[in-house]
């Protein structure tokens, strides 16, 4: 352990010395160096200390989640655009979006050397759904037959009810097994869905669905401080992660999937600061960064040149009008909702406010996912059209008078917002002569606890990122009846209708259709007034090649090659 | 001496308990469910949030809260981070690294400010008094972090003398700079207060008689002239020392140490009280025996201050 330490510091100070040789010359013939390159070399990149231990279920944020991707290969993974291959699994089928048999490729093994069997699997699967476990990621299972039976079984007796007026479930769960999961051999096992999906396997290359070796379940407390995967990557040692640090990672020698690594690991260093990573790469220590902090924008691109990526990412960007306020319901709502909309100079906000590093929304998705388009009927509704706004506004007036009730967008202070809704608040006053501003919250814990319980006195702002590249993943938990993040409570039967035939349709163009047909629904209602969709922008030092960013915005670790 | 050095340990003692009782209020009342903002856009099942809020007793009143934690803290447990690391781990890797960088800066800002503030006290008036002035007026006005950011690009990267950032483990050369950054405004202060009084104590009487019996001007100035003026530059960087480590935030941010001032701004927006109170518990001692250091020292270096009973 001592000795791949000093190895790897051995290393870094090599590159280092390497890159201040190579300081003075342009940057313009990159192209040529990676004839050579090092299949040892270790890629220093910037990340996050991971919000919680390292588990696949628990892992929903950033941080950890280009950790676990990295450690660990599921049924499947995504390439740069997003579609998926096979990893681990070598058919993933059903006749009828319901009933799915997956079979698993021989060979594969951790790192412990337990061969990757159906159990590694299911036994996952069932440990991140079953309620006692508190797993962050569990409602990814919740359309499994049987998810509801690990969850608390009875109504609390006394009558208390959660914040939506539900029963509080109290007791054991009725099972520890999801009854839809069902192994055949050691390289089959069957899944049964509750409700169809036809796209079922977009979501299986998520980390929630990797899987576990038998040693996690001994003391999984322990194996998330130092998890063992069976990805292109595996922790480089017991020590490999230091908290607040850093984390070491090496090429897993027995990892013979898609995501095969041409360098010889990762450095995945945790900023506090963007500013920190960015003058890291600047001076010569960091290879990749993916988050161009905000003092750089109008600089990063003629710093960096061609190494610099600015492109869509699969973030999503709008605000909610809740329905609850007055004005904002029915059909006078509708027609306000769609004037605010035509209120807002999206190109003029993304060039001042975010130098080009938005791209202004189409629709309630994004570019880089599968069935995008920019030509749904209703989309004129997201163009900047003062008059047409104005005259909306005026018949919005004429069912009840809007007079001079002050409109806000919430939003939290310490997430770098008030720059763009300041800037919409304007567009939105001065297109239609009323008084807007921001409504600042210190922190997000407040913002979101307005939300949540229906206090808030405005629109508020709403952003998604995408689990994994699905349209269903940007539409049903965001405007789905009762749906976990539908916080402004939007209902539309019609659409919830659409999304089932999606679902239920027999090919994914089938669905595509149907998904899209859902979001023309969306776009007379505007549950969300879309805004932009965040673009991914990073920059690689010349110490690196084939530096190409994911759907996700990480970039593909493992095609970096470096020396 | 001694009874009046017990006196004020046994002190601490209140000033302990109120301090944490109040941070720890303070922290409860954030406003929002520290862990619903955890999961961000995408709360996951209310039961989880439950199960959560109860692992970390979120759910009880503050009253009970607290005493769970001082409870603890008698048994060695000073809780846990809500990613699950104890929080005395978290210290342990905080503390020693935000330490090293205060006092390097105090040690920079005591030997330099100290010189600095000297020659130009002795020769005030003068090109080298006039540009003390004038640097120093430049560091107390321009803030922290604009100082942190031209260093580091013109040293860190343009010139490359230094890293740009500090790496894990901290060593000694690559905190010279965030401390030369951290010490700035301080540095500035003490030049001034050396100055002052040593211009003061030029024309003090007791510095005249010593002239006057023939003292060679270099023992004037060192051991009448310039012990005489240290009084108020070693109050200031007592109070300093605990100003440095809770100041450091801006600094480690700049140069991505992972020390005190990160971790608890980071504990403050997550709302994270066991992580806040013991930070804050510790730099509450620190502040204290620093002062009572400072006290102590008074009587070393100005003969007419003794402490008795």
């Amino acid at each position: 352990m001592k000795r791949s330490r000093v190895g790897l510091g051995a290393v870094a100070l090599l590159s280092a010395g390497a890159l201040a040789l190579t300081g003075c010359s342009n940057s313009g013939g990159s192209g040529e160096k990676s004839s050579g390159a090092n299949t040892d070399a270790i890629i220093t990149t910037n990340g996050s200390e991971p919000q919680m231990s390292l588990l696949p279920a628990n892992t929903t944020e950033t941080g950890g989640g280009k950790i676990m991707t990295s450690i660990f290969a599921g049924l499947t993974s995504y390439d740069a655009d997003g579609a998926i291959e096979n990893e681990v699994a070598k058919s993933i089928e059903s006749d009828d979006a319901t009933n799915w048999t997956v079979t698993l490729e021989d060979g594969w093994k951790f790192t412990n050397g337990e061969d990757v069997t159906s159990d590694s699997f299911v036994d996952a699967w069932n440990y991140a759904a079953l309620y006692d476990n508190a797993q962050g990621g569990s409602y990814f299972f919740d359309n499994i037959v049987g998810f509801s039976d690990l969850q608390n079984a009875v109504d609390d007796p006394s009558g208390a009810v959660d914040e939506e007026g539900n029963p509080l479930k109290v007791g054991a769960p009725l099972a520890e097994e999801m009854s839809g999961l069902k192994v055949v051999d050691d390289k089959t096992f069957t899944v049964e869905l509750a409700n169809a999906e036809a796209d079922w396997p977009l979501r299986l290359g998520y980390t929630a669905f990797m899987p576990l070796p038998s040693v996690a379940f001994e003391d999984m407390e322990a194996f998330g401080e130092s998890p063992i995967g069976n990805g292109p990557y595996m922790l480089d040692g017991k020590d490999a992660w230091v908290h607040e640090e850093k984390i070491n990672l090496v090429t897993n020698p027995d990892y013979d999937g898609v995501r095969k690594p041409v360098n010889g690991g990762l450095e995945i260093i945790f900023y506090a600061t963007q500013d920190a990573a960015y003058a890291d790469v600047l001076g010569g220590n960091l290879d990749v960064l993916d988050a161009i902090p905000d003092s750089a924008f109008e600089t990063y691109e003629s710093d960096f040149g061609d190494r610099a990526v600015n492109q869509p990412a699969a973030i999503f960007q709008g605000f909610n009008m809740p329905y609850y306020l007055e004005h904002w319901s029915g059909e006078e709502g509708k027609l306000r909702r769609a004037a605010i909309s035509m209120a807002i100079n999206r190109e003029e906000i993304t060039d001042v406010i975010f130098q080009g590093t938005r791209t202004p929304a189409t629709d309630f998705t994004s570019p880089v996912i599968d069935g995008w388009t920019d030509k749904l009927e209703g989309a004129e509704v997201l163009e900047y059209n003062p008059d047409e706004a104005k005259k909306l506004w005026a018949e919005a007036d004429a069912i009840a008078p809007y007079g001079d009730t002050v409109f806000d967008i919430a939003y939290n202070s310490d997430g770098g917002h008030q720059g763009w809704v300041d800037a919409v608040t304007n567009s939105i006053a001065n297109t239609l002569g009323i008084t807007a501003q921001g409504k600042p919250y210190p922190t997000f814990a407040a913002a979101i606890d307005d939300r949540d319980n229906d206090k808030l006195t405005g629109g508020t702002r709403a952003g998604w990122q995408a689990d994994y590249p699905s349209l269903y993943n940007f539409l049903a938990p965001l405007y789905q009846t009762g749906a976990g993040s539908n916080y402004e409570d939007y209902s539309s039967e019609e659409f919830d209708n659409l999304l089932k035939e999606g679902g239920q349709a027999e090919t994914v163009e089938d669905a595509t259709a149907k998904y899209q047909e859902a979001q023309e629904v969306l776009l007379k209602d505007l549950p969300a007034i879309p805004l932009w969709y965040s673009n991914v922008t990073g920059v690689s030092a010349d110490t690196v090649d084939n530096v190409v960013f994911g759907w996700d915005s990480v970039p593909l670790y493992y095609q970096i090659t470096k020396g | 001496m001694l009874w009046y050095t017990g006196k004020r340990i046994l002190q601490m003692i209140p000033v302990f308990f109120g301090a944490t009782f109040l941070i720890y209020f303070m922290v409860f009342s954030l406003p929002g469910d520290p862990i619903a903002a955890l999961f961000g856009d995408r709360p996951p099942a209310p039961s989880v949030i439950a199960q959560i809020r109860a692992e970390y007793n979120l759910d009880k009143p503050f009253i009970v809260q607290y005493f769970l934690y001082i409870g603890g803290l008698f048994q060695g447990d000073l809780g846990t981070t809500y990613s699950g690391r104890p929080v005395a781990d978290v210290m342990a890797s905080a503390f020693p690294i935000t330490a090293r960088l205060a006092l390097l800066a105090l040690v920079f800002e005591a030997f330099a400010g100290v010189l600095v503030g000297l020659i130009a006290g002795l020769r005030k008036g003068k090109w080298f008094d006039a540009t003390a002035l004038v640097v120093s007026l430049l560091l107390i006005s321009v803030p922290t972090f604009v100082v942190g950011f031209v260093l580091q690009y013109v040293f860190g990267i343009q010139l490359g003398w230094f890293r740009p950032t500090v790496s894990g483990d901290a060593p000694w050369g690559e905190l010279v700079l965030p401390a030369i950054v951290l010490a700035s405004v301080s540095f500035a202060y003490i030049v001034r207060l050396t100055r002052a009084s040593v211009a003061d104590n030029l024309n003090a009487d007791f510095v005249r008689t010593a002239t006057a019996k023939g003292l060679s001007r270099r023992r004037v100035v060192t051991v009448h002239v310039l012990r005489n003026s240290l009084v108020p530059v070693v109050t200031y960087l007592g109070v300093d020392l605990g100003a440095l480590m809770v100041g450091a935030i801006v600094t480690e941010g700049i140069f991505n140490i992972n020390g005190v001032g990160g971790t608890v701004y980071r504990a403050v927006t997550l709302g994270e009280g066991p992580t806040v109170v013991s930070f804050i518990a510790v730099m509450v001692i620190i502040f204290v025996v620093a002062n009572l250091l400072v006290d102590l020292l008074y009587a070393a270096l100005d003969p007419r201050i003794r402490y008795a009973k």
